[in-house]
């Protein structure tokens, strides 16, 4: 771990000015920063604690909608009267991921921006173009098997770890930020990127941005949603591939539908064009099966992780069948519905 | 008499040492307060084969509070030969020796130590240390190290190394056989991951003389070692290893970390403590692995005629590791015609080493997994086409056993099991969109007794110690030694203490192997025995010699802190009494229990093992693959069972680790650079709470005094052998899949055909 | 975080030099308020092993894998490796010795030593600290429950069923510490 300054901000304005430190990082409940200080891979030279910022509420908003303050803690967001009635799919999701110690210290904010668990970026005597640009990507051609199947480039191939944004992708929630420049507010799709030519970059925040608060729409989709998650053990463990199923049905007829993928891209992954073609279907087998090779069309896979793409496809499938049956994925009861 | 509610041997007492463990109280390695202690911090290399060129140093040193940094530039004094580097697990080849000269020969090899007064200032500087290297071509991969498998000649083979022992005509019968089954298997490298990281906390007393802390299986033998590699006397080295989190093998042979530290101490004349990261975990012993080719031959009926195996492990390039993969299969089953082949293959990585259950863990797991396809191919039940071929001798050595209760694990585990619930065909039973499926397998160890001394300490207030430089590392013996000395003496448990884990105790060998209750044990009893005949002749001494004509202590019972004539339990005489009219104040003896005469005759005639029937459920959702362990039944002949309590504890524990290894352990090489990848907690998969159901324990009745003075065979290992492929076993039976290669990882399964 | 927090590798080298100043922190720790002088570089973790002597709380990944070094922060079981100790001030930390001594054993400290729920004990200090955090949250009533959220504890002897018996016994009779 590098040395560093430390500050204790009180105040909104004082920690985004004190983050334009082109070495400074945002620390908040420390679950990924330190994590990856302790590796070598962060090394700030400024370190402003934003804990003390007003940023833990979960709040109604006016249009009908949750606010979700970026330093409330993962736990206390799933646990949230509202998110539970509401949000169910959020709550579902947040739960799938790392473990009840984790998510009483990691925050909304923070877990929107953890970095890959990509083998290589984490281990500084490996190339990686997204810790060092330039180097080459020691997983393009080596191990490989939790990598992306979509919309990777030729420089990294690195997937998002996150269950939470999974949801909060299908829910299309709003990241709002407060940075040198003032407040802005970022769609959620718009939020993290695709590695590109620029793999060091995981999302659209500009230098010395922070995050504040994650807005939800008003609509929740709490009666037929689902968030499925497969994994090499049956906790504690990264996704494989996970799907975030947001469903409204009238009269027996999917009205809207929202798909998410996690575990296979460098963001959480969305194709309008292959939940358009559920409007106005019944459910059914057949047309889960259109929705998944849409949501599919251009995978590909890098050699041991090519079974993430069948594996993609049953799960995307499953899913929907759940979301449609009103009978979401238990994260205690680990037997699939 | 109230000998009933005596508490020894057999019953299921709390471990002893659950307070301080459960507190917090209890001390590991790297937890001793030490005055002006030092931390070291290591630095790994980044290259797999070459050396080093250089070291710039000089960023570390400009840390505040970095007090030096040492290499093989500037390192202490070592000893030159590498005789003087054995350690008590040592297998031929050249042991790896830290900071030796410039030669790199493996990925995250210790290559410099950062010194300083914080943890914290030692890691920061070692991130500063920029080393260049001569990069060597390097091969990790174990498909293409095959290619340079081999024999080791015999002066250079492991000294445990048991060579199959043909009998018969395999091929010819294999290839007359009727029904037959030819598959090739693998086993994943895995690392032993306890969960305490290896840790050396080395005191520098200042008159030549250290304390070693160590995260170790022995005290002993690390003593002689670090003694003898590092020129300082064997009295001047102290090894303390009260408590270990764990070892699993791991901390059989010492690790690179001792190394360091008290070449750090040596050389600044102060304590160093030295911790590896979990990252560092990976960088020494692992499970080797294997592939395993088998051949099986059967009549219709299901009786097997012929059985040819194939076996290679990896090893390193500097050290010969061997394991006994074949004979497991050629030993447990009766079949006329059987070979087999073994040999190792080297890559550049670190010695590969004994894991729970070395050698049996891979071979019998592989084996049983094949004779699950000949069961299924002669259209036999499971079990009864392992009953059907059961061998009530050693059927490769032609020998007896000393016990052999599996038939009876076979049955009562099947009962307990509900195997008879089962319906033959794959794919046969599902439960909503699960398919369920059962299967079984079975394991074997060895039973083994190593010569071990004890001390025993009667005070008097009628408070006993024993004492032994055995070690517990989760094992249970604090437990068993106060067991087996309340048992003798009949005392309660909480009059007795007991002490381990220090060299300077009465000697005993590294914990391994599951010798470490029937060695301790025994020695515990001969020690307390030894008091028993001093208490009767200082029973003289009571008023009107109550005892008089009692011949020896078998004539004698001891129970609630007395001693009582068998004759006569009208009489007796507390043993606080005894000692005061004979005015002691303590009795001490120390006594070694090792193999005898009588016993080496018997181990030369008879085969001594440990036997179990594993069965297991598990559901497999049809279309996605996830795969659920929901029951194991784990049925175990195993002798006398000194404590059910933390007996079952220790199957729990291999059961646990064998559904890792059928399901989740497997460290990912990178063959281009050479390195282990997934090397943490959050890649490398080991078993998590919800992970593990139901875990259900059969020890069945297997009296045998002639295995052990004890009658008591160990239990650290039976536990996960054959385990994964019950695991694997029920997943085929569920699905219709038959996966090869273990981990069984939801990509294979994916990918496997069903029949 | 900015980019050159990562992408940077020059930076340790340009304030290697530097000295790292110590802030004080305020914690109760066990019931006991402490001042402390505390370097921001150090963790909740090692300020409790190296600096207080407080060991029963075990380092066994040091990167939040694991759960061996769970302690409570104001009640809430967290992973005391990833907490930088600075970012605590004024919190109260409750650490395995803070539940019981060998002679007043906690409930949860006296279920897991008659059920067997642990064999080597490095992970249970973590363990019961987590189960009391378990409790404490009040989420889990069913076995499936408890493995679930135990499941940030890893366990390598494999003592899981009795550490499961172990939560569920005094789930039956506890109520919130």
């Amino acid at each position: 771990m590098i040395r560093f300054d430390y500050q204790r901000p009180d105040a909104t304005a004082e920690a985004v000015a004190a983050g334009r430190g082109e070495h400074a990082a945002y620390l908040a409940g420390g679950t990924n920063l330190v994590d990856l200080m302790k590796e070598n891979v962060a090394r700030p030279l400024q370190v402003v604690d934003i804990n003390r910022l007003p940023l833990k509420a979960i709040e109604a908003r006016e249009n009908g909608g949750l606010r979700l303050g970026a330093l409330a803690s993962n736990a206390d967001t799933a646990y949230h009267e509202e998110v539970q009635a509401r949000y169910p799919l959020l709550a579902s999701a947040i739960l799938a991921g790392a473990s009840p110690q984790l998510r009483n210290a990691a925050t909304n904010g923070g877990n929107l921006n953890q970095r890959t668990r990509c083998y290589y970026f984490y281990d500084t005597d490996t190339p990686c173009n997204k810790r060092n640009p330039g180097e080459g990507c020691g997983a393009i051609g080596g191990v490989n098997r939790i990598h992306a199947i979509l919309g990777a480039s030729d420089q990294c191939i690195a997937t998002h770890p996150s269950d939470m944004c999974v949801a909060l992708a299908a829910l299309e929630a709003e990241v709002q930020v407060s940075g040198p420049d003032g407040d802005r507010t970022i769609p959620f799709a718009d939020y993290h990127r695709l590695p590109g030519d620029e793999p060091w970059r995981d999302n659209t925040l500009r230098p010395g941005e922070l995050v504040t608060a994650i807005d939800l729409p008003a609509e929740g989709f709490a009666s037929n949603c689902t968030y499925l998650k497969l994994r090499d053990r049956l906790s504690y463990a990264f996704a494989l591939v996970s799907v975030a199923v947001a469903m409204k049905l009238e009269d027996g007829e999917i009205a809207e539908a929202r798909v998410a993928l996690g575990g296979v891209a460098h963001k959480p992954w969305r194709v309008p064009e292959a939940e358009q073609l559920l409007r106005g279907e019944r459910p059914g087998e057949d047309a889960f099966r259109a929705v998944a090779e849409a949501l599919l069309k251009g995978a590909v896979g890098q050699g041991e992780n090519d079974f993430k793409i069948g594996l993609a496809r049953r799960a995307i499938v499953r899913a929907l069948a759940q979301a449609a049956a009103g009978t979401p994925q238990s994260q205690t009861d680990k037997r699939i519905a | 008499m109230n000998t009933a509610t005596k508490i020894g041997i057999g019953s299921a007492l709390s471990r002893v040492d659950g307070a301080d463990k459960v507190t917090g109280r209890a001390k590991y390695a790297a937890e001793y307060k030490v005055d002006d202690l030092l931390y070291g911090v290591a630095v790994c290399a980044k290259i797999a084969k070459g050396k080093i060129l250089s070291i710039d140093e000089a960023d570390a040193r400009a840390v505040p509070g970095v007090v030096d940094v040492i290499s093989h530039l500037n390192r202490p004094k070592q000893a030159w030969l590498d005789r003087n580097w054995k350690d008590e697990l040592s297998i031929p080849g050249e042991p790896f020796k830290a900071f030796h000269d410039e030669t790199v020969m493996f990925a995250g090899q210790p290559v410099a130590l950062v010194v300083a007064d914080t943890f914290e200032a030692a890691r920061f500087a070692a991130s500063l240390i920029d080393i260049r290297y001569e990069e060597e071509p390097h091969n990790i991969d174990f498909a293409a190290s095959l290619d340079e498998k081999f024999m080791p000649s015999h002066l250079k083979r492991r000294n445990n190394y048991h060579p199959p022992k043909n009998r018969g005509h395999a091929q010819q019968a294999y290839d007359d056989a009727p029904v037959k089954v030819a598959a090739d298997y693998h086993l994943a490298p895995e690392h032993h991951n306890p969960m305490e990281m290896h840790a050396s906390t080395v005191e520098w007393h200042g008159d030549g003389k250290i304390t070693v802390y160590d995260k170790v299986q022995g005290s002993q033998g690390p003593q002689a070692y670090l003694a003898s590699a590092f020129g300082l006397g064997k009295k001047n080295v102290r090894v303390v290893n009260a408590f270990v989190g764990g070892g699993f093998g791991s901390g059989l042979r010492p690790q690179w970390q001792v190394q360091l530290a008290v070449m750090g101490a040596i050389h600044l004349e102060q304590s160093v403590r030295v911790v590896m990261t979990r990252q560092q975990m990976f960088t020494h012993a692992h499970r080797p692995e294997c592939t395993y080719s088998v051949r099986l031959g059967a009549e219709p009926d299901g009786k097997l005629s012929a059985m040819m195996h194939d076996a290679t492990t990896s090893t390193s390039r500097f050290e010969n590791n061997m394991e006994d993969i074949v004979i497991w299969g050629m030993m447990a089953y009766d079949c006329p015609n059987a070979s087999g082949e073994y040999a190792i293959a080297p890559r550049d990585t670190y010695t590969s080493a004994d894991m729970r259950a070395p050698g049996a863990a891979t071979g019998m797991t592989l084996f049983e997994i094949a004779m699950d396809e000949m069961a299924y191919a002669a259209g036999v039940d499971p079990l009864d086409f392992r009953l059907r071929n059961y061998s009530e001798v050693d059927a490769m050595n032609g020998t007896p056993y000393t016990s052999k209760a599996l038939r009876e694990a076979y049955q009562e585990g099947a009962a307990r099991f509900g195997w008879d619930k089962r319906s033959a065909a794959p794919r046969s039973m599902k439960e909503g969109r699960e398919l369920v499926g059962y299967g079984m397998a079975t394991g074997m160890w060895d039973a083994m007794f190593s010569k071990t001394a004890a001390r025993a300490t009667l005070s008097a207030d009628g408070k006993l110690e024993v004492a032994s430089a055995s070690s517990d590392i989760g094992t249970g013996t604090y437990t068993v030694m106060v067991q087996v000395a309340a048992d003798t003496l009949g005392l309660s448990p909480d009059r007795i203490t007991a002490t381990l884990g220090d060299s300077d105790l009465p000697e005993a060998p590294v914990e391994g192997g599951s010798w470490g209750a029937a060695s301790t044990g025994a020695a515990v009893q001969l020690a307390c025995q030894s008091v028993a005949k001093k208490l009767l002749s200082a029973a003289g001494k009571l008023d009107g010699d109550p005892f008089h004509g009692v011949n020896g202590i078998e004539g004698l019972e001891f129970a609630d802190g007395a001693m009582i004539r068998r004759d006569n339990p009208d009489v007796r005489a507390s043993l606080t009494d005894v000692m005061a009219a004979a005015g002691l104040d303590k009795i001490e003896v120390e006594e070694t229990a090792g193999p005898g005469i009588g016993d080496m005759i018997s181990m030369a005639r008879k085969s001594r093992n440990t036997h179990s029937a594993v069965f297991c459920e598990v559901r497999v959702d049809e279309e996605l693959n996830q795969v659920r362990v929901t029951r194991v039944v784990n049925a175990v002949a195993a002798g006398r069972i000194i404590n059910p309590k933390t007996a079952r504890s220790q199957i729990l524990g291999g059961v646990v680790m064998g559904i890792g290894m059928a399901l989740h352990e497997e460290t990912f090489a990178d063959t281009t650079l050479g390195r282990w990848m997934n090397h943490n907690f959050a890649e490398y998969h080991v078993p998590a709470h919800a992970d593990i159901h139901d875990i259900d324990v059969i020890f069945v009745d297997e009296p045998d005094p002639e295995v052990t003075p004890l009658g008591v065979k160990g239990l650290g290992e039976i536990g996960i052998v054959g385990t994964a492929a019950a695991v694997a076993n029920a997943i085929y039976h569920a699905t219709g899949k038959r996966v090869r290669s273990l981990p069984i990882t939801i990509d294979k399964l994916l990918d496997a055909p069903a029949d | 975080m900015n980019e050159a927090v990562t992408l940077d590798r020059a930076a340790g080298q340009r304030v290697a030099a530097d000295p790292i100043a110590t802030l004080p922190l305020t914690l109760t720790i066990n019931g006991e308020p402490r001042q402390l002088e505390v370097a921001p570089w150090t963790s909740l973790l090692d300020l409790l092993r190296d600096k207080l002597d407080l060991t029963g709380s075990k380092k066994g990944c040091d990167h939040g894998q694991c759960g061996a070094c769970t302690v409570l922060i104001d009640g809430k079981r967290m992973n005391s490796c990833l907490k930088l100790a600075v970012t605590l001030d004024g919190c109260e930390v409750t650490t395995i010795e803070g539940l019981g001594q060998p002679d007043n054993l906690h409930p949860l400290q006296a279920a897991f030593v008659e059920h067997d729920a642990f064999q080597c004990g490095y992970c249970t200090p973590g363990q019961i600290c987590s189960a009391q955090g378990l409790i404490n949250e009040g989420h889990a009533k069913t076995r499936d429950e408890v493995r679930e959220q135990m499941s940030g504890n890893l366990c390598r002897c494999g003592a899981y069923p009795n550490i499961a018996d172990a939560v569920l016994e005094v789930l039956g009779t506890e109520k919130k510490a």
